[in-house]
């Protein structure tokens, strides 16, 4: 006998990235969506038969995908708020499945944030395209640059620059160790602190790279996925919000809306913070992982250069983040979300090799609770998702 | 130039028609909400603070203070090639809200910026019929 679909517990159960990622001129972003898509139905052992819900986020809606698949889905959900989407995906997947709108769901993405022929013309009728867009305030780096400096201001320039230099050479550190991370050479704090201002006080090493990529994840009930071809990674909490959307609207430029979807996706999971083993944080900039630690509350307001200071989230640190060597170093397709959720799945299941991260509680086991936080638009809005292995 | 080199300019929307139209005679209006007494930054027919709709213009004093800036040295788009580096930034109006805008007057050089120094408003005629507000260091000319 199952449980009753409302108190079943809803698993992960196929993660996998597009054939190639990094520079891939020679495929469309809907191709990456597909390869991906593929990819990760094989690794759960399910076919494109099974699947029922397509969830998506960017200018390609499930209408496209949908459509380019070949399928026919009665539960769709193109939520799209930035890179952070698809943390937010996992959310409403478990909402989804669990009222029987659908049993297999599966989340894309596909992006050539690196050489796509063709982009999205800017929509004229946004505020931003009014109030922000003329006076140069264009794109993620000008944007998260203006958050950075009154962070700065407030709690201290220089413990900030150390603590941005900190987390772009531990990210480096950990993509040295996964074979798929396009930026594998070493990064000194010297390659850091003498790299070329990108928008003041972000240098170069402060940003995320630009590529193309795919990614897709498969979500169904505990009662599927015991039939999968891998061991289920449990989707304990998730919570989603946003609190603007242009940099010049946000409330506070040194707290994102984490400060809400930490807490709630934790209290959901029935864990706290101590109990997190991996904790996998979007950098689209080193400033966007260290207000987001404050945020989510593993340390306070103007505290995360001490929480991340000498190389405490680097291999052999005991704060282990990004270990897929994050945006800064790994992928940065342009909605960076949905390679959080691989890295935390693959660490979930004891897949990362010289990366892998063990489990606080018990060393000889791989991690077993990891905190997954996506940031999207103008530092605007949230996903957290804390997922479990049994 | 081609289209793509061309600045960006704002198209106003009809709650903004008033916001463009003072600025291209160089003053700088906000909406005002009159139920709960906030002046506010974009401008829009409902108040964001307590969502009433009986809000006015008022005209502001232009004074404010520097909250936040940016120096931009990778131009954003090919438009902006020409400009780098240039100084972006959030100003704290007198009246209370925010608003993105560029420091002009001033070198862009973090040695000569404060977060927090006074700064007041200035005009930029960037088409016939559009002036953006931009903030100059108050104490300059
Ligand atoms: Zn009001």
């Amino acid at each position: 006998m199952s449980r009753p679909l409302q108190n079943q517990r809803i698993a992960i159960v196929g993660v996998d990235e597009s054939d190639e990622i990094g520079i891939v001129p020679n495929k469309s972003p809907l191709q990456l969506h597909a390869e991906a898509a593929y990819n990760a139905l094989a690794d759960a052992g399910l076919s494109i038969k099974d699947v029922d819900g397509l969830l998506t986020a960017g200018p390609f809606s499930t209408l496209v995908v949908a459509e380019y698949l070949g399928i026919e889905p009665r539960f769709t959900d193109s939520t799209s708020v930035g890179g952070s989407s698809f943390v937010i995906h996992l959310a409403h997947a478990v909402a989804a499945i669990r009222q029987g709108y659908c049993r297999v769901a599966l989340i894309t993405h596909g992006e050539s944030g690196r050489s796509a022929r063709t982009r999205p013309p800017l929509f004229q009728g946004l505020p931003d395209s009014q109030y922000e867009v003329p006076y140069g305030i264009i794109g993620a780096p000008i944007r998260y640059s203006l958050a950075c400096m009154r962070y700065m201001h407030q709690y201290g320039e220089e413990r900030t620059r150390q603590a941005m230099a900190e987390i772009a050479v531990a990210t480096r550190k950990w993509a040295q160790l996964n074979p798929k991370a396009l930026m594998r050479d070493p990064l000194t704090f010297e390659d850091y602190h003498n790299s070329r201002w990108i928008s003041y006080p972000f240098h170069l090493y402060d940003c995320c790279l630009v590529t193309d990529a795919g990614g897709a994840v498969v979500v169904t009930t505990e009662e599927v996925a015991r039939s999968c071809r891998k061991r289920p990674v449990w989707i304990l909490g998730a919570a989603e919000g946003h609190d603007h959307n242009m940099i010049s609207a946000m409330p506070d430029l040194t707290r994102t809306i984490a400060y809400r979807t930490g807490p709630a996706a934790l209290e959901q999971a029935g864990v706290t913070h101590e109990d997190i083993d991996l904790a996998m944080i979007y950098d689209s900039f080193t400033y966007t992982v260290l207000v987001t630690l404050e945020s989510l509350g593993f340390c306070g307001p103007g505290e995360g250069p001490d929480f991340v200071a000498n190389q405490r989230t680097a291999p052999g640190g005991d704060f282990p983040m990004n270990t897929n060597g994050g945006g800064l170093s790994y992928t940065h397709s342009g909605m960076y979300g949905v390679f959080l959720i691989l890295e935390a799945v693959r660490q979930l299941r004891g897949e990362c090799g010289e990366r892998q991260v063990m489990h606080k509680k018990d060393s000889s086991q791989p991690a077993k609770i990891a905190l997954v936080h996506g940031t999207g638009g103008s530092l605007s809005s949230c996903g957290t998702a804390i997922l479990a292995r049994d | 130039m081609t289209q793509a080199e061309q600045r960006p300019l704002p198209v106003p929307q009809p709650e903004s028609d008033f916001y463009w139209e003072k600025c291209r005679e160089h003053e700088l209006w906000l909406r005002r909400c009159n139920d709960c007494q906030r002046a506010y930054f974009y401008p829009r027919d409902i108040c964001p603070h307590c969502f009433s709709r009986n809000v006015t213009w008022v005209k502001a004093s232009g004074r404010g203070t520097l909250f936040t800036y940016a120096i931009v040295h990778r131009p954003p788009t090919p438009a902006f090639r020409d400009r780098v580096p240039y100084v972006v930034a959030i100003v704290e109006l007198e009246e209370g809200p925010k608003m993105p805008t560029n420091l002009v007057g001033i070198e862009p050089d973090p040695a000569k910026i404060r977060v927090g120094m006074p700064v007041v408003v200035d005009f930029e005629d960037v088409s016939p019929t559009i002036s953006l507000p931009v903030f100059r260091p108050a104490n300059s000319a």
